[in-house]
């Protein structure tokens, strides 16, 4: 499955070329011109007889992750994160090191030597390690050295009501709705962009966009979901289930009113579920795309994902084929001229 | 020169949070229509209107948009909970009037709590009046934008309003437009979006246009109020010349050119060293391969609130140091 084979591959921010290979072998057979640019994004084109704006559809090839940054004596690997990681959830887990994909698991001084103080707080970043079953700083230099890269070991799973767990749904949740849609024969003529480098910056989607020079862009996305604590419901980002998230505002842009209207009329018509992302924090492509040169209208449609940033990200597969509806519905009608 | 009150009254009172500038851009438009070559209109929304000529290509830049809240939520009850456009504080929003595009009024207030102090924004909501969700979704949607109410007010040199921030700098611009002879100088006036979000219309406008100058015309603060923050511009002492803000240093030869355009016109003018805050020329001045900027800042007291007030003569004093500036030969 698709879905399986993205989310188990590891693409941390900057090292994304395990991904960025399933999704050209996927795409190679369906697109007109794929190419990868400079700092590593897969730009696409694909011709169709339906013609209207240039149109950019882009999801981001990295999820968040964690980097060596030293190798203690006794061969333990202390590490850096790399994009948004709450460091609360990294005690425990498995993870995988380097190219090599050596095993490993993130350990902390056990809970008998802790003091009653130390309980109370939340484990530093300082005090946790990565053990991948060495007792020597020559043996873990043999196999791993400073500046691999560490992704979370979690395998994908379907599991409850149609629910998936994963790693790293955001984004390959958007690269699979990009995928799906470019394996479609659906006769639309679009741009894709596989983006690198989102989590630590925005930054591989502004050289894309300024390569594509799009009128228009739909960005993809797995995002925050919040509808499991005991919450008012303005503090529910998305819920699980509902539909696709479409955003209002975020920290990096405010998404165009005209293109927002659109995607609710086609939602309306089609009767796809949807729902709005009720927060304005975080951000995505979009901040970088919609100012690139004279500026691009742009959309975001989300996936909702629970734990996001963690191993265990769930979402509900009905969202998923929502947001493909969707997609699919609005790139026709923007197409066919929906947009000024 | 007669103040033109009307036409600040209207560029006030039209509704133009972040995002949802169309308003105050047919407003502008049909204000300024008779007297530029060329009106466009970008994909952000910024409308760049040109005075053509055979000399140097300058970007003026004011923008159109104000802050404001954005409604993200309507209760089971039909309260309506927001997000905010820009730089709204929970404090100073507590008992504000709202209004939203339609007209519909609101009133904001806050949950109950023992230190007000610690509100934040989500523990505030806005009261349209609505019995219940189904009555409240007839008026206002989850996406909907709306501003302070507020009146506008003006008795002798002093003038208080709203969302003075810019809709002073559109004026200025507009009303040193209109006096324009002629001009030797390529001109864009340029009305931009989303300033208040961060300095997004001007990034992709200044992109687009390519010029050589770049002059942003925006509001600043002032340092004359009891106990206030120390800063040398002041209510009544001229236009204020920008040196430095946030965002931007000044170039040194617009400085310079400023400042010669002042004294040669005797126009009363104030030097600007702000430690915050940003404006237009931020973006502009580091569009492509770099645009030399300057600001010319009306000194305003009050910003972000519903009282913005600021000083006629300050204003005149900016109208003409633009008018003189636009047609200067500028040696880079």
């Amino acid at each position: 499955m698709l879905l399986k084979r993205l989310t188990e591959a590891s693409g941390v921010s900057g090292n994304e070329k395990e991904v960025r290979d399933i999704i050209i072998e996927e795409i190679k057979d369906h697109v007109d011109n794929y190419e990868i640019d400079k700092i590593g994004n897969v730009i696409v084109y694909k011709k169709g007889n339906v013609k209207g704006p240039r149109l950019l559809i882009a999801a981001h090839m990295d999820e968040v992750g964690l980097m060596v940054s030293d190798i203690d004596d006794s061969g333990l690997i202390k590490f850096i994160p790399v994009g948004g990681i709450d460091k609360r959830i990294l005690v425990s887990k498995r993870v995988k090191v380097g190219n090599k994909k050596i095993d490993g698991v993130i350990g902390a001084k056990p809970i008998h030597l802790q003091k009653a103080k130390e309980r109370k707080n939340a484990l530093d970043l300082k005090q946790l390690y990565v053990d991948i079953g060495t007792y020597s700083k020559e043996e873990t230099e043999k196999l791993i050295k400073i500046g691999d890269y560490i992704s979370f070991d979690s395998d994908f799973r379907e599991f409850g009501d149609n629910l998936i767990k994963a790693k790293a749904l955001d984004d390959r949740i958007g690269c699979a709705l990009l995928i799906e849609l470019l394996q479609t024969d659906n006769e639309f003529d679009i741009y894709g962009a596989f983006t690198v480098m989102e989590e630590v910056g925005l930054r591989g989607a502004g050289p894309a966009a300024f390569k594509i020079e799009p009128d228009i862009a739909i960005i993809l996305e797995g995002t925050t979901c919040a509808d499991l604590e005991n919450s008012d419901t303005h503090l529910q980002a998305t819920r699980l289930g509902e539909g696709p998230a479409i955003s209002l505002m975020d920290r990096t842009t405010y998404f165009n009113k005209e293109l927002r209207d659109l995607l609710i009329k086609v939602a309306h018509e089609n009767n796809i579920k949807y729902q709005y992302r009720k927060t304005s924090v975080g951000g995505n492509d979009s901040g970088t795309i919609h100012l690139s040169k004279e500026g691009v209208k742009t959309a975001t449609i989300s996936v909702p994902c629970r734990n996001i940033h963690t191993p265990v990200s769930v979402i509900n597969k009905s969202d998923y084929e929502n947001a493909y509806n969707l997609l699919q519905a609005s790139i026709k009608k923007i197409l066919e001229g929906g947009i000024n | 020169m007669e103040f033109n009150s009307d036409l600040l009254k209207n560029l006030v009172k039209t509704f133009s949070p972040s995002g949802n500038e169309e308003r105050v851009r047919e407003l502008i438009i049909n204000e300024i229509k008779d007297y530029v070559d060329e009106i466009e209109i970008d994909n952000l929304g910024n409308l760049i209107a040109r005075k053509k000529g055979s000399g140097k290509k300058i970007m003026i830049a004011g923008h159109m948009d104000q802050i404001g809240l954005m409604i993200t939520d309507i209760d089971k009850k039909g309260f309506l909970r927001f997000t905010n456009i820009g730089g709204i504080s929970s404090l100073l929003s507590i008992s504000q009037r709202v209004i939203f595009e339609n007209g519909t009024i609101g009133v904001i207030s806050n949950e109950n709590v023992e230190d007000k102090n610690k509100l934040k924004l989500e523990n505030l909501y806005i009261d349209i009046g609505a019995k219940d969700k189904e009555e409240a979704e007839k008026k206002v949607n989850v996406g909907d934008s709306c501003v302070y109410l507020s009146e506008y007010y003006e008795e002798g040199s002093r003038i208080t309003s709203g969302c003075l921030d810019d809709r002073i700098g559109c004026y200025v611009m507009i009303e040193a437009l209109k006096r324009l002879e002629g001009t030797n100088n390529d001109v864009y006036f340029t009305f931009t979006v989303q300033e208040e979000l961060g300095i997004r219309g001007a990034k992709t406008s200044a992109y687009k246009i390519n010029p050589d100058i770049g002059i942003a015309v925006d509001i600043t603060g002032t340092g004359d109020t009891p106990k206030s923050k120390r800063f040398a511009v002041g209510l009544g002492k001229g236009t204020a010349i920008k040196v430095m803000d946030k965002s931007v240093i000044v170039h040194p030869k617009i400085k310079e050119a400023m400042v010669n355009t002042a004294k040669e016109n005797k126009i009363k003018y104030q030097m600007e060293v702000l430690e915050y805050g940003g404006t237009d020329s931020g973006s502009i001045h580091l569009s492509r391969e770099g645009v030399p900027s300057g600001v010319i800042s009306i000194p305003t007291r009050y910003i972000h609130s519903p009282n913005e007030t600021i000083n006629k003569e300050d204003v005149e004093n900016s109208i003409l140091l633009l008018k003189e500036l636009i047609n200067k030969e500028f040696n880079l």
